[in-house]
């Protein structure tokens, strides 16, 4: 019987700054031993990602990138040869094997794409992916290669799929927005706190597309403080009405964990509520409008030990239609309590009261249905003409 | 900033004798709401804004009555005082003229020449570029001393962290005059190193305020 695939292995680890960067890959690993931990994830649903070619990188990135890249991870690319390319700077710092590591996790989503496309496995999950901020010839935002990007353009081209990418992180999905902002046949869906104070600044509601690709981009800024109520409110209403209005092939979803209040990134007041909600409303959507064909990856997310680990795995919970309550698996507090500089979570859920009322809350949950309403407004006047 | 950078040097036109027929239908292809009107050496005879030709049109109800109208020259609506700018007029001096005198677009002349023309539109999207917000960049928002060499020493601060500053903007503090607040956006995810050295460095930062996470 076909079964949702974890792609994973020690690989796509290597993807690491430097100590003190706040990109950690180590929320991976906690996500794969959280699984295991938990009896969620079978030995036989784990698959072995493989290393992105440079022709699939180059379907989205710049030749010339990719050689700076490869060259800033051997070395022989510094200062501001470096730094025209994003890379060597505070955010994406030069790392040894930086094009390898890169490609690894592209790979990796690209596993997950083929494993679910040619009906290998019902779902596909890569955590490692969902770097998002990658731009076709700079890296931005923690980001080197986009394989959101690239898989969008992998499953265009090998498939001829029309794509359908939700991007829940905090910020801004624009990497990936850009990439296809003239594109008909790749629908961009973006909920983020507003670029107003946070980066990347872009990401208005404004930003539809461009030319053939006019109305194809969905762009949901809230504002700050906002609450899970009014989070799950615009993701749940936008993801259906999209869905039905694109008719997708395929839906390609990256899960940044990073809008929870705890992430130190951001300023939204987000819980474990909704990283319960949001995979499940995706596999639903999947499962209505594209035949259940649905790959997830992960996205950003920096309190690594607190909010992602529990987040990704409700996403590989939801593709097995599995629920857990109540407290982790004791083995799992034990092995990382002791290296976690924080007190590790007892339970799947967030306590209540996890922070203080917010003051403004019908004032933002009022503006951010304003929001919404801007960002549908032209799929639903043209539903209404036909 | 200066106008010749922020124009659109290729602007559709029309010519006096235009119907006002075609002059409506130019601006709805088009999707523009100016046109100017030009005369065969290029020079400026005047201009039409689709809130003119509404005003002339007749209404719908007695448009049979009056379909000659839409067959007359467009020179007899044009308004002729027409206020025009040259290429290397200031952007700042141009969005005080919008402001002063509510108009939505300006033709652009060189030696009498109509070379471009710039709407307020153009305008708005140059300052989300003085703002830097069109790049990825962090907002930083910082209160100083109203007292030279602040700005600088600032951003000797954020050269330390070899992050490049997208846009500066600096405007007095409204609550106190001898303070600045100084915004700034600045090409890193992570703003918050650098606040805490500026907290560090004794300044107000304003925003990214300091993270209050529950431990
Ligand atoms: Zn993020």
């Amino acid at each position: 019987m076909k079964k949702p695939v974890f792609v994973y292995s020690d690989d796509l680890l290597r993807y690491k700054f430097n100590e003190g960067h706040p990109f950690n890959q180590l929320r991976v690993k906690l996500t794969y031993d959280l699984l295991s931990m938990s009896g969620a994830l079978d030995d036989s649903q784990i698959v072995q990602p493989r290393m992105a070619t440079d022709e699939e990188l180059a379907l989205i990135h710049d030749t010339s990138y990719i050689e700076a890249v490869k060259k800033a991870g051997d070395g022989t690319l510094k200062g501001a040869a470096a730094e025209n390319y994003g890379l060597g700077t505070e955010d994406t710092p030069i790392f040894p094997g930086m094009h390898e590591a890169s490609a690894w996790i592209v790979g990796a989503t690209l596993t997950a794409a083929d494993m679910v496309m040619e009906g290998k496995a019902t779902y596909g999950f890569n955590a490692s992916g969902g770097l998002h901020h990658g731009f076709r010839g700079k890296a931005s935002g923690f980001c080197v290669y986009n394989d959101s990007a690239v898989a969008i353009a992998y499953l265009k081209k090998k498939y001829g799929a029309r794509v359908l990418y939700i991007d829940t992180d905090a910020h801004h999905g624009d990497g990936v927005q850009w990439s296809f902002y003239e594109d008909p046949d790749a629908c961009t869906l973006s909920i983020h706190e507003t670029g107003r104070y946070l980066f990347p600044g872009t990401g208005n509601v404004t930003e539809k597309g461009q030319s053939d690709g006019y109305g194809y981009s969905f762009n949901l800024p809230v504002d700050a403080f906002t609450e899970d109520e009014s989070w799950l409110e615009l993701y749940e209403t936008a993801v259906h009405e999209v869905a039905s209005f694109f008719k997708p092939d395929v839906i390609l979803s990256q899960n940044g964990a990073d809008a929870h209040y705890y992430d130190p990134l951001t300023h939204l007041s987000v819980t474990m509520k909704s990283y319960h909600a949001i995979p499940r409303i995706a596999k639903e959507a999947a499962d209505r409008f594209c035949g259940g064909k649905w790959i997830a990856t992960g996205g950003g997310g920096y309190d690594i030990w607190r909010v992602v680990p529990r987040a990704w795995s409700e996403i590989w919970l939801a593709m097995n239609e599995m629920d857990l309550e109540g407290s982790l698996p004791m083995e799992w507090i034990e092995k990382w309590q002791k290296t976690a500089p924080v007190t590790l979570p007892l339970t799947w859920e967030d306590p209540p009261g996890l922070y203080k009322p917010i003051p403004r809350k019908p004032e933002i949950m009022e503006k951010n249905s304003l929001t919404l309403n801007k960002a549908l407004h032209h799929i639903r006047d043209s539903r209404k003409k036909t | 900033m200066i106008v010749q950078d922020m124009m659109n040097k290729q602007p559709v036109t029309a010519r006096p004798e235009t119907t006002i027929m075609e002059t409506l239908l130019t601006l709805r292809k088009h999707r523009i709401r100016h046109l100017p009107i030009i005369v065969d050496d290029g020079s400026l005879a005047g201009i039409i804004s689709d809130r003119d030709l509404r005003d002339a049109s007749p209404s719908i109800f007695d448009a049979a009555d009056h379909a000659d109208k839409f067959e007359r020259p467009v020179s007899e609506i044009m308004v002729r005082d027409v206020i025009t700018a040259h290429p290397l007029d200031f952007a700042e001096d141009l969005l005080s003229i919008f402001y002063e005198h509510q108009i939505g677009c300006i033709p652009v002349l060189e030696q009498e020449k109509l070379v471009g023309v710039i709407t307020e539109r153009d305008m708005l999207y140059t300052l989300i570029q003085l703002t830097g917000a069109h790049q990825p960049s962090s907002h930083l928002e910082v209160k100083v001393e109203n007292i030279a060499g602040q700005l600088a020493d600032v951003a000797s601060l954020i050269k330390k962290f070899k992050i490049n500053i997208n846009s500066v903007l600096v405007y007095p503090s409204k609550q106190d005059d001898s303070q600045k607040i100084l915004v700034l956006r600045i090409g890193t995810m992570n703003p918050y190193r650098i606040a805490s050295e500026l907290r560090q460095n004794g300044y107000d930062v304003i925003w990214p305020q300091e993270p209050e996470v529950g431990q």
